[in-house]
C-alpha cells in the first residue's frame, strides 16, 4: 500500500513497490494522460513533476515515493487549461498526433518554473522529450511565447505561400 | 471534465461535437465508459440525449445542422496528427458557406459505412491520400447541402431560389432582406432530394474564404491537458489487460510455455496462445500481464530465418547490384553503350537500411466478443481493414462487427492494411467470452515486429563527355519489395513498380523530374525474412537518397553547380523545375554563407506533390555535423491549410533527420536487434534546424502533403556534406559513417 498526493488529492494505491510510478498513475488512479512511449525513460511522454522537478514515471519506482511528495500531472498542471504552456501550445497549434504532448508540456513547464526567461540552450538542455511527429520547431517557439519572449504572431508563423495568378 | 476553452477566431466557441461524443464516454475516468456507442456518428443521438430543443437533421452523409447551427461535418480519414480531419471539415465547410466557428467534426465508423454501403467512400488513410482522392466529393456533399438549405428556405418563403444568398450560415432572400439560419430550414432540407452531385458547380479555389487559409486545427485542445482518450488509455468494464510476446525470429514459432512458473503472480489470469507465432498474458493490469510475460519462459522454433543477419542480407543486395538478371523498367536509349564510350565514369554505391515505424502509441487494440457480436476499440489508418480484421479471426459476420477509431499516436504507414494488433486481439478476445481485452504491445515488442522500411541498395554509373556533359545514366536498385511481401502474386517475376517510385516516368503521382540523353533503370528483387511495408514516404525516401546524391556526385565531375547542373536536365519538367527553383531562392543559393557553413539541394516528387530542399550544414574538423538551416519548398497544387502544411514540412525534416543519423535495425540471429529508443534513436529537439517552409501552389492538380517532403530532406543534407567535406556518404545512417 502506497500513498499518492497526486494533483493535490491523496490515493491509496495497492501496488507492489516496484511498480513504477507511471503505471500506477495509469492504472490505480486512473489518470490517463501521462503516457507510456518507452518504459526505459528515454521519451519523456510519461514526464510528470514530482515536487516541481520533472520526472520520468516510467522508470520511478513506487518505493522511491514519500507520502509527502507532491506529484503532479498534466491533468493538475493547471485548473483550467490556461498555465502558460498549454496557451503557448495552443497559439501555435504545437501538438500532431499529440501523443507524447503531455510529457512536453510538462518537462516546459518545470524549465519555465526555474528559467522564466529561458534562452534557446536552456530549451535544448530542458527539451529531451521525443516527438516522433517532429513537433520541436514549434515547441520552442511555444516556450519562448509562454516566457513572454515572443508573441504569437498567428497567421504569421504560417509559411509563405507564393500563389501564382 | 475540465476542458481547455481557448478564446480563437477559428476554434468553435460552442463544445466541439466530437469531443462531446467523445468526452461523454471517458467524462469521470475510472470505469465509466459506458455500454453505449462510444465513438462514431452520435450527433443526432448526442443532440437528443441532451435535450437540444428542436430537429437534428442529417442533411446529406457529410452534414449535420443542429438547431443551434453547430454544422457537424463527418470526416472519415484517420487523423493521426497530419491534420487531415481539419482540411477535410474546411473543404467542406467552404461549400457549405457555413459559420467556421460554428463547425465541427465526427468520424463515422467503419460498422456505419458498412451499414451504409460507403456513402463516405475509402476510409484507409495512407500515402498521402486524405484530401488529395476526396476533395471532390467531400466538397460536392458541402455543396449539395447547401444547396438543399438553400432551397428549404426558398419553400418557405415560396421564393425563387435563385433570389437568395447565404453567407457564414445565414440565408437572406436579397429582395426582402428576410433572413433566416441553417439551423432553421435543416430539417425541412434533409426531406429533399439532393442534387445530382455531377450537376454542382464547385468554386474557383482562388475565391476560397476557408479553405486555402492557415486556420487553426480543430483537434488541439484536449491534447493540452490530458483528456484526449487514445486507444491504449481505454477503460470499459469489466476490461483486462493483455500483453504479447512474439516470436523474435520472424517466421519462428511458438513451441511450449510454462504457464505454472507465473499463475501466482499478481493479477494473472491466464496464459494463451495467440496464433502459432506468439503467446500472451492477459492480467488485472498491463503492468501486471507485461511482468509476468517477461518471466514466462517460453520455448521457440526460430526457424531457418535464425540463420540471417545484417551480413547476409548486405551480401544478398550486393549481389543484386550485378547480377545479370533484372527488371529493366527504363531504358531509353543504350545507357551501358553511351557509358561505356563516355570521357569519364562516375559510379558509386549506395544504401539504406531497415527501419522502424516507432509512433509513440505502441500498437494496440480492444476487442470484445459477446454473444453474436465483435467489437473493437483502435488507432487504425484503416478501419475497413480492421473491421475485416475483426471479423475473419473471430468468425462474427460483418453486420455484426464494429469497428471505433480512435485518433492515432502515431500512424506512418504502420497502421494500415497490416491489422495484426487487431487480430491478435480478437484470437485473445474469443478465449474470454463477453470480456474486453486490451492488448497492448510493449514498446519492445513494438520496434522488434514491425513492418519495416525495406532495406536496399543501388549502384549508379553516369559517363560525361569530354566537355563535362552528361550522355548515359544507369541505376539499379537491388532491395526488397513491399509487394512481395504484403501480396506477392502482384509482382511475379520481380517486375516491381513500386520500388520504383518517384523514378516513373509518366506524369502526375512520382515522376522523375530529369531527362538524361540516355538511361537505363532496373530493378533486382531481393527478398529476406524480415517483415515490410510502407514507411512514411515508402520508397520515395530511398530513391530520392540514391538520384539526388549520385547526381551531385556527377555535377562535381563536371565541374557544375549541382542547382546548375539539375536545371540543365529539367527543362521538361517545368513543375519539378520551378519547385526547385523556389527552395534556392528562399535559400539564397550562391549568396555567400558564414565560415564553415555549405549548402546542399535536392529535389523529388511523390503522392503527386513536387518537393524541394535546400540544407545548410557546417561539419567540424573532428566530424561533428550540424544543420543550421532548411528551406522546404513544395508545391501540392492546392493548399488547403497553409499552416498545416507548414506543420507536416517541419515534422518530415525531424523524421528524415531522424533516418538519415540514426535510423537502423541491424539483425543478429534473424531477429532485430535495436529494442528500443535507447539504441533506435531519435532526432531531439536541439537538433531541430530551423526550417522554411515555401508552398507553391498552381491550382492545377492536388497533391499529397504528409509525406512528399520527406524524401528531400535527407538528400539535401548529404549534398550539403558533401560540399563541406568532399566526401561523399553513400551508407545510411549516418551515426556509423566517419565525415571527414
Amino acid at each position: 500500500m502506497a500513498k499518492l498526493n497526486i494533483n493535490g488529492k491523496v490515493h491509496d494505491i495497492k501496488a507492489e513497490p516496484d511498480t513504477p510510478l507511471l503505471w500506477a498513475i495509469r492504472e490505480q488512479v486512473g489518470l490517463t494522460g501521462t503516457k507510456y512511449g518507452c518504459g526505459i525513460a528515454q521519451c519523456g511522454a510519461c514526464s510528470v513533476h514530482i515536487n516541481g522537478e520533472v520526472v520520468r514515471s516510467c522508470s520511478y519506482p513506487l518505493s522511491a515515493v514519500k507520502a509527502s511528495d507532491m506529484i503532479v500531472t498534466i491533468e493538475g498542471l493547471s485548473r483550467d487549461g490556461r498555465h502558460p504552456v498549454q496557451l503557448a501550445w495552443a497559439a501555435i497549434d504545437v501538438p500532431q498526433c499529440g501523443y507524447c504532448q503531455s510529457g512536453q508540456i510538462m518537462a516546459a513547464a518545470a524549465l519555465l518554473a526555474k528559467h522564466p526567461k529561458p534562452t534557446d540552450k536552456d530549451i535544448d538542455d530542458a527539451m529531451t522529450n521525443i516527438c516522433r511527429c517532429g513537433t520541436y520547431q514549434r515547441i520552442r517557439d511555444a516556450v519562448h511565447i509562454a516566457a513572454g519572449d515572443a508573441k504569437p504572431s498567428w497567421p504569421g508563423l504560417a509559411p509563405v505561400v507564393q500563389a501564382k495568378a | 471534465m475540465k476542458r481547455i476553452r481557448l478564446a480563437t477566431a477559428t476554434r468553435p466557441a460552442s463544445l466541439s461535437r466530437r469531443k462531446f461524443i467523445v468526452g461523454s464516454a471517458a467524462a469521470g475516468g475510472g470505469l465509466a465508459l459506458g455500454m453505449h456507442l462510444p465513438l462514431g456518428i452520435d450527433a443526432i443521438a448526442s443532440a437528443q440525449a441532451k435535450e437540444v430543443p428542436g430537429a437534428v437533421a442529417e442533411v446529406n452523409a457529410w452534414v449535420v445542422v443542429l438547431p443551434d447551427e453547430t454544422c457537424v461535418v463527418r470526416v472519415v480519414r484517420s487523423e493521426m496528427g497530419q491534420g487531415t480531419i481539419t482540411g477535410l471539415a474546411q473543404l467542406v465547410a467552404e461549400e457549405l458557406e457555413c459559420d467556421w466557428n460554428k463547425v465541427t467534426i465526427e468520424s463515422p465508423t467503419a460498422g456505419q459505412s458498412y451499414a451504409r454501403k460507403r456513402v463516405w467512400g475509402e476510409m484507409g488513410t495512407g500515402g498521402s491520400r486524405g484530401i488529395r482522392t476526396s476533395e471532390d466529393y467531400v466538397r460536392r456533399g458541402g455543396a449539395a447541402a447547401r444547396i438543399m438549405l438553400l432551397q428549404a428556405a426558398a419553400d418557405e418563403w415560396k421564393v425563387p431560389v435563385a433570389e437568395l444568398s447565404v453567407s457564414a450560415g445565414v440565408i437572406t432572400h436579397t429582395p426582402s432582406g428576410r433572413k433566416i439560419t441553417y439551423g432553421k430550414v435543416a430539417a425541412a432540407a434533409a426531406k429533399l432530394t439532393p442534387p445530382d452531385p455531377k450537376s454542382i458547380a464547385l468554386k474557383d479555389p482562388r475565391t476560397w474564404t476557408v479553405a486555402g487559409k492557415p486556420v487553426k486545427r480543430l483537434d488541439t485542445a484536449d491534447k493540452l491537458d490530458g483528456s484526449k482518450i487514445y486507444a491504449i488509455d481505454l477503460k470499459l468494464p469489466g476490461m483486462l489487460h493483455a500483453a504479447i510476446k512474439q516470436c523474435p525470429v520472424f517466421g519462428g514459432k511458438l513451441v511450449s510455455y510454462d504457464e505454472a512458473k507465473i499463475a501466482r503472480r499478481p493479477g494473472v489470469k491466464r496464459v494463451v496462445k495467440v496464433n502459432d507465432q506468439a503467446v500472451a498474458v492477459v492480467a488485472d493490469t498491463w503492468w501486471h500481464a507485461n511482468t509476468a510475460l517477461e518471466a514466462l519462459p517460453v520455448v521457440w522454433d526460430e526457424g531457418p530465418g535464425a540463420t540471417q543477419s545484417s551480413a547476409t542480407i548486405a551480401a544478398r543486395l550486393k549481389e543484386g547490384l550485378t547480377a545479370p538478371i533484372a527488371y529493366v523498367y527504363r531504358d531509353e536509349g543504350d545507357a551501358l553503350k553511351a557509358i561505356e564510350g563516355a570521357a569519364k565514369k562516375v559510379e558509386a554505391v549506395y544504401s539504406t537500411p531497415f527501419l522502424a515505424h516507432a509512433t509513440m502509441e505502441p500498437m494496440n487494440s480492444t476487442v470484445r466478443i459477446s454473444g453474436d457480436r465483435a467489437e473493437c476499440w483502435v488507432p487504425s489508418q484503416n478501419v475497413e481493414a480492421s473491421l475485416a480484421s475483426l471479423s475473419e479471426e473471430s468468425g462474427v459476420a460483418l453486420d455484426k462487427c464494429e469497428v471505433y477509431r480512435l485518433d492515432l499516436g502515431g500512424g506512418f504507414g504502420r497502421r494500415g492494411g497490416t491489422q495484426d494488433y487487431v487480430r491478435q486481439a480478437t484470437s485473445i478476445a474469443k478465449q474470454f467470452p463477453g470480456i474486453p481485452i486490451k492488448l497492448v504491445w510493449s514498446r519492445e515488442e513494438d520496434m522488434t515486429h514491425d513492418f519495416f522500411r525495406p532495406i536496399s541498395q543501388a549502384r549508379m554509373v553516369a559517363g560525361l563527355d569530354a566537355n563535362g556533359k552528361l550522355v548515359g545514366f544507369h541505376l539499379r536498385v537491388s532491395g526488397q519489395s513491399i509487394n512481395a511481401f504484403l501480396n506477392p502474386s502482384s509482382v511475379a517475376d520481380g517486375r516491381d513498380e513500386r520500388q520504383m517510385q518517384g523514378y516513373y516516368e509518366r506524369a502526375g503521382d512520382a515522376q522523375l523530374g530529369y531527362t538524361f540523353p540516355a538511361f537505363r533503370l532496373e530493378y533486382a528483387m531481393r527478398n529476406t525474412h524480415v517483415p515490410v511495408g510502407p514507411w512514411r514516404g515508402v520508397n520515395t525516401n530511398q530513391n530520392a537518397v540514391y538520384m539526388e546524391c549520385f547526381i551531385d556526385e556527377v555535377a562535381r565531375a563536371s565541374n557544375t553547380d549541382p542547382l546548375q547542373f539539375r536545371r540543365a536536365l529539367m527543362t521538361r519538367h517545368p513543375k519539378h523545375l520551378a519547385v526547385l527553383n523556389a527552395a534556392a531562392e528562399r535559400a539564397g543559393w550562391g549568396t555567400p554563407l558564414p565560415a564553415g557553413v555549405h549548402r546542399g539541394i535536392a529535389q523529388f516528387m511523390g503522392y503527386g506533390s513536387y518537393s524541394a530542399a535546400v540544407a545548410e550544414v557546417s561539419v567540424s574538423p573532428d566530424g561533428r555535423l550540424k544543420v543550421h538551416r532548411m528551406v522546404l519548398a513544395l508545391n501540392c497544387g492546392h493548399a488547403v491549410n497553409p499552416q498545416q502544411i507548414a506543420a507536416q514540412v517541419e515534422g518530415s525534416v525531424a523524421f528524415g533527420l531522424t533516418a538519415l543519423l540514426y535510423g537502423e535495425c541491424p539483425v543478429e540471429n534473424g531477429r532485430m536487434v535495436s529494442t528500443n529508443f535507447d539504441t533506435y534513436r531519435m532526432l531531439r529537439l536541439a537538433e531541430m534546424p530551423k526550417v522554411e517552409t515555401v508552398i507553391v501552389p498552381t491550382f492545377d492538380f492536388w497533391g499529397g502533403v504528409g509525406e512528399p517532403t520527406i524524401c528531400v530532406v535527407s538528400p539535401a543534407v548529404l549534398n550539403a556534406i558533401y560540399a563541406a567535406t568532399g566526401k561523399p556518404q553513400r551508407s545510411l545512417p549516418l551515426k556509423n559513417a566517419s565525415l571527414v
